[in-house]
């Protein structure tokens, strides 16, 4: 078979997949729709926040990023990990003990205070509507590149699939699909994987592969990848370029970032008891661990896999799979000095050849030329990371209007069946919403991850961590916090991003810290604005005191959803 | 013991969990990842230096057992306590 032919089967049996889960797992009640009940085992609430978690540009573009970074895309590795370490010590269980539905219920019932609460929904509408663009474009790619449909097109099957079971399922729907996928996404980045560390170095498990002797007998990997990287006059793949503050600051921003995104932190409400929200923070780190020690493996064979395929090479002798790649553009040959070969060097003067990062992961089965059916299972794994993300996203943002904005502000009144109505209505909105974006992507898609970043760590993390952990901080302390730390690390990313793009060099940056990571000093700020404010302005009301001891103690988990649901 | 004082324990015990692992938390990450990374260098694994091992792939698989340790010290600590949330599920 094609490999055309073998992606339309994997991609339609995982389709069918997640719409059988759907239709068994439907939402009969609010608390089903916003948070499955709060019912999902441990490792299942795990596997499905792993894949909510990683998204398009997890299984698409992280490894080839890590490829070209080399040393410095460790940032990401350890980013995106070390926040559950955070969230599993000093957020998950408090928040499932406090037990409402979303991460504005609790900052606006901890600082009794509805302007809270109304930051709160603002920042988690921004951040999950820029993260979300960026996944329905990811879909739309997936499409075009496999399925050689328009992007539109591709962009319109994934609305419908996630409309399908997001507006129907809500949580609940959202949560066993979302098993599905992590599966799906899982095996199809492992199966390619494997095969080429067997390939290069003859193990079995690419996490020793990536640090052991190649098949070939050239010595070990990595030594070969930075002799190979040196002589093209690229920098060697194991040493870094940034300055250690910024890749400290960036790390400390994506962990932090990480642990305050509202999606990821609204599936640990999902889970039964408290302990199950300790443990299952656990089992999400384990899964997304498989993909994420894999990723820079990945990296390193496909690297070398790169530069002794293509450098010095004739264009006339290259493998089928560049001219593929090359219609779609992610691959360009520029033959400046027209001798017909591709010179691909560190040296821009010199440089012939043009990358695009993604290619290094959509075409890697193809250049360790493997067989059909796994170039087929890549195209499914990437659109479940990207359907997956979606959707829990959708669902942070019907949740945010039609709980946070209606129930508790406009419309108290409201009764469970409208609200349900009004929360469905608002997840087909803004399935809508996003699917216009990812035909029409703004150019600052890219721009902005920075920013749900860099807010999420400046805002929600500070202010969930004193609420739980200090019995002293108030309303005052932790709006201005927040005020302070939002403002600071958005001006800062906007000065550098789209006021003066030309100054975004580390000549211009404070202290050498750029855009990425200036969340972590926005962090601080926001530490160091609301105690000194928290503490010359009255302490919290007596009730709000209780509530903090009742969230740091286990017992009542489970019951603290009767009042509601 | 008063209820008051018994709670009290039980978060200072918390408290101290949580400060100790995250200490690990930084070493392994911030720490020979980053900090001391250069310096880790100078040795080998097979084919990785030390420092680029746990920027890539060490710091990770530390982060998970930090987060079941964690899990199982508290799990105990709830149970020594009395705290813990005997009603698996929440009866309908």
């Amino acid at each position: 078979m094609t490999v055309e032919a073998w992606t339309f089967v994997m991609v339609g049996l995982s389709f069918t997949l997640y719409i059988g889960v759907a239709i068994w797992s439907r939402a009969r009640s609010t608390g089903d729709f916003y948070i499955a009940g709060a019912k999902v085992p441990a490792v299942l609430n795990g596997m499905a926040t792993a894949a909510d978690w990683m998204s398009a540009a997890s299984f698409i573009s992280m490894a080839g990023l890590i490829a070209f970074m080399g040393r410095d895309g460790s940032v990401y590795l350890m980013g995106w990990t070390g926040g559950y370490v955070l969230l599993a010590l000093l957020l998950a269980p408090y928040l499932r003990k406090f037990g409402k539905y979303t991460v504005p219920d609790f900052i606006g019932d901890r600082y009794y205070s509805q302007t809270a609460r109304f930051v709160a929904v603002v920042c988690a509408i921004f951040v999950s509507f820029t993260y979300v663009a960026g996944q329905m474009r990811g879909v739309g790619i997936v499409f075009s590149r496999f399925l050689s449909v328009e992007i539109e097109v591709g962009v319109a099957i994934g609305m419908g699939i996630v409309f399908f079971y997001a507006v129907l399922g809500g949580m609940k729907g959202i949560t066993y699909t979302q098993v599905a996928q992590y599966c799906v996404l899982i095996f199809a980045y492992m199966v390619p994987a494997i095969f080429i560390s067997m390939l290069m170095t003859g193990h079995v498990v690419p996490q020793i592969g990536f640090g052991s002797q190649l098949a070939d007998g050239s010595g070990f990997l990595l030594e070969k990848l930075d002799g190979l990287s040196r002589d093209l006059g690229f920098a060697a793949y194991t040493e870094g370029r940034k300055a250690r503050l910024d890749v400290f600051c960036i790390t400390a921003a994506l962990m932090v970032g990480t642990a305050g995104l509202p999606h990821v932190i609204v599936r640990f409400y999902t889970v039964p008891k408290v302990s199950s929200a300790r443990i299952s923070a656990g089992w999400a780190l384990v899964f997304i661990a498989i993909l994420y020690t894999t990723a820079p493996a990945v990296a390193a064979f496909a690297r070398t896999n790169l530069l002794t395929t293509i450098c010095d090479t004739p264009y006339a002798d290259v493998p089928s799979w560049f001219e593929r790649w090359e219609a779609t553009g992610l691959i360009a040959f520029d033959d400046r000095n027209g001798d017909g070969i591709i010179q691909y060097t560190g040296d821009d003067a010199a440089n012939e050849l043009t990358i695009d990062r993604d290619i290094m992961v959509l075409a890697n089965p193809e250049i360790a030329r493997l067989p059909n059916w796994v170039v087929g299972l890549v195209a499914a794994g990437g659109l479940a990371a990207a359907l997956s993300t979606a959707a829990g996203l959708l669902l942070v943002i019907s949740t945010s209007i039609a709980h946070d904005l209606l129930k508790k502000g406009l419309r108290p009144d409201i009764s469970e069946r409208k609200e349900l109505i009004v929360a469905r209505c608002a997840a087909g909105a803004a399935v809508v919403v996003a699917g216009y974006f990812g035909i029409n992507p703004p150019g600052f898609v890219a721009q902005v991850v920075a920013f749900a970043f860099g807010l999420a760590a400046a805002s929600f993390f500070p202010a969930i961590l004193m609420g739980i952990f200090s019995q002293r901080m108030n309303r005052a302390g932790a709006i201005s916090g927040m005020l302070v730390g939002i403002v600071f690390t958005a001006a800062y990313i906007v000065y550098f991003k789209f006021v003066n793009p030309d100054a975004n060099t580390p000549e211009h940056w404070w202290f050498g810290i750029s855009p990425e990571g200036i969340g972590a000093l926005g962090m601080l700020l926001n530490f160091a604005v609301a105690w000194p404010v928290a503490l010359v302005t009255a302490p919290p009301p007596a009730a709000i005191r209780r509530l903090v001891d009742d969230i740091r103690v286990p017992r009542g988990a489970a019951e603290a959803h009767e009042i509601d649901a | 013991m008063s209820d008051r004082s018994k709670r009290y324990r039980y978060w200072r015990r918390n408290l101290l969990y949580v400060e100790l692992l995250l200490v690990v938390w930084f070493l392994v990450s911030f720490g020979c990842g980053i900090l001391f990374a250069d310096r880790l260098d100078a040795f080998t694994v097979g084919g990785f230096r030390l420092g680029f091992w746990f920027a890539q792939q060490g710091s990770i698989y530390v982060f998970v057992v930090i987060i079941f340790v964690y899990a199982f010290l508290m799990n105990r600590l709830d149970r020594a306590f009395d705290v813990d949330d005997r009603r698996g599920r929440r009866s309908r």
